[in-house]
């Protein structure tokens, strides 16, 4: 296991962030669990007073035959119209792109926004599908069979961990 | 022997009953229709979670609410919904059930939801159904409604929160009423230390005491400082002899009038799993009034479905 100073890269993340959207009248979107957390952070710092959004993107993931509905699935909740609405859609870990895929889908079953970038903390490469973030903390390259994994601790500090996955089970 | 609605690895596979059923389970359907709620209030209703997925409504005996509601959850997964309206179809013709079963596999089904008559038939189709089929009860017979039986569950969580502390009372027609049989079992899994089951002892099943449930035979007893009250409608078409003297007798002995309602808590709901028989079983004063909860439980209905239908088909892969 490798930890990262996930604070340092968080830093550099905002100020991108930051910049991306000044001027605008930006709406934040975090993918639940570790976007959220970004969001909410991002909100206090950059003193954006909507509301953030949160999205569990279970019910649109494209494993689902596969892998089967998640056990601890939570309420999406996005409490603004998201029709017309600039969007930041923020995630920890950029990988396949799935989860962006998933993400965007379930906000068009919102409304219809006028524009959606996307931030993440970390861009670890190994895109399945054509998507970029206009916004990346840190790009690093991990293998296929290491997890990037944000942790929170209770004070609201933020880590970042190399972990080396479980052998993969069975439909895992 | 396993549990016939579990695969190997205690997930659910089927949905045949509630007796039996983990509480992980049944908190973790609770769990899931939560989030299909939020879903409901969306522009477009629809997840695409079951997409491809042939979902096949097989009512032999008549619904409305159970089969709309059904069709509807299907419709927001995302699934092909088939209605098949059996009494006038093949089985009117002699077709076994099990033909029937195999004919409509055989333009890959993947998942069967059944109502019938006869108790158990859902069972026999799920004995009977290649491994990747998944089979849900909408009530067979006396035996079991067991989606009522959660949304039910959904319903009292939704306005009391907690289980722990709860007097329930399940009042009317309890010995033709799959729905009491569902609930008992959700309300005694679920910790619930208090059920009441109330009606004339000719409509009282026997057995009630050994699941765990206290018999009255007087409303007033009854409902007396109750937290939640079921109301059951008064089943004609399953009444054989003469075990009611009439309607009009039910109605005073056994109807919930706003007087009698102040019995129970001040902030005690009233449910039905309808259709309602107004002026039978209960008084509309009641059936309309504030603390009445039986629309709301058709609205939680359609989500308690989803997450039915969802948390059965993602058990797929894992047999």
């Amino acid at each position: 296991m490798i930890a990262l100073d996930a604070e340092a890269i968080y830093r550099a993340f905002a100020q991108r962030v930051r910049e991306t959207v000044a001027g605008r009248d930006v709406r934040l979107v975090g993918v639940h669990t570790g976007g959220v957390w970004l969001a909410e952070r991002l909100k206090e710092e950059l003193k954006i007073q909507h509301p953030v959004g949160v999205l569990d993107i279970s019910f649109y993931r494209d494993d689902f035959g596969r892998s089967g509905l998640n056990p601890s699935v939570k309420p999406s909740s996005i409490a603004f119209d998201v029709d017309g609405a600039d969007i930041l859609l923020i995630d920890d870990v950029l990988y396949t792109g799935r989860t962006v895929r998933a993400a965007m889908n379930e906000l068009f079953d919102y409304g219809r926004p006028a524009r959606i970038d996307l931030a993440v903390l970390v861009d670890r490469g190994g895109r399945e599908l054509p998507i970029a973030a206009s916004v990346v903390g840190r790009t690093i390259e991990v293998p296929a069979d290491v997890s990037v994994v944000l942790a929170r601790d209770d004070a609201g500090k933020l880590g970042l961990t190399l972990e080396q996955r479980p052998e993969k089970k069975q439909g895992a | 022997m396993r549990n016939p609605q579990l695969n190997s690895n205690g997930e659910l596979h089927h949905l045949l009953t509630i007796e039996g059923l983990p509480r992980a389970i049944i908190e973790r359907i609770l769990t899931t229709a939560d989030s299909f709620i939020n879903v409901a209030s969306r522009e477009v209703k629809n997840v695409p979670l079951l997409r491809g997925t042939a979902v096949f409504n097989l009512f032999f005996e008549h619904s409305t609410r159970t089969r709309t509601t059904f069709e509807i959850a299907a419709r927001r997964l995302s699934a092909d919904v088939f209605n098949l309206d059996i009494t006038r179809s093949s089985t009117s013709k002699g077709e076994s059930l099990l033909d029937t079963i195999n004919n409509l596999t055989a333009m890959q089904a993947d998942m069967f939801v059944v109502r019938h008559a006869t108790s158990g038939a859902p069972y026999l189709i799920a004995q009977h159904v290649a491994p990747h089929i998944h089979v849900i009860n909408a009530g067979d017979g006396r035996h079991a409604h067991p989606t009522q039986g959660l949304l039910d569950m959904y319903t009292i969580r939704h306005y009391k929160r907690e289980f722990a502390n709860l007097r329930v009372a399940i009042v009317g027609d309890i010995l033709h009423s799959r729905v009491a049989r569902s609930d008992i079992h959700a309300l005694t899994t679920l910790g619930v230390p208090e059920v009441r089951a109330v009606g004339p002892l000719t409509l009282l099943p026997s057995g009630l005491e050994e699941m765990g449930v206290r018999v009255c035979t007087r409303l007033e007893e009854g409902i007396k400082d109750a937290d939640v009250i079921i109301m059951l409608r008064l089943q004609n078409e399953r009444m054989r002899g003469a075990l009611l003297p009439s309607a009009q007798e039910f109605f005073r002995n056994y109807g919930l009038t706003p007087d009698k309602l102040r019995l129970a808590k001040p902030d005690a709901i009233v449910m039905h799993p309808g259709p309602m028989n107004r002026g039978v079983e209960i008084d509309s004063h009641v059936a309309d009034g504030a603390q009445s909860v039986i629309l709301p439980q058709v609205t939680f209905g359609i989500a308690v479905r989803m997450a039915v239908l969802s948390i059965a088909a993602s058990s797929q892969r894992m047999q």
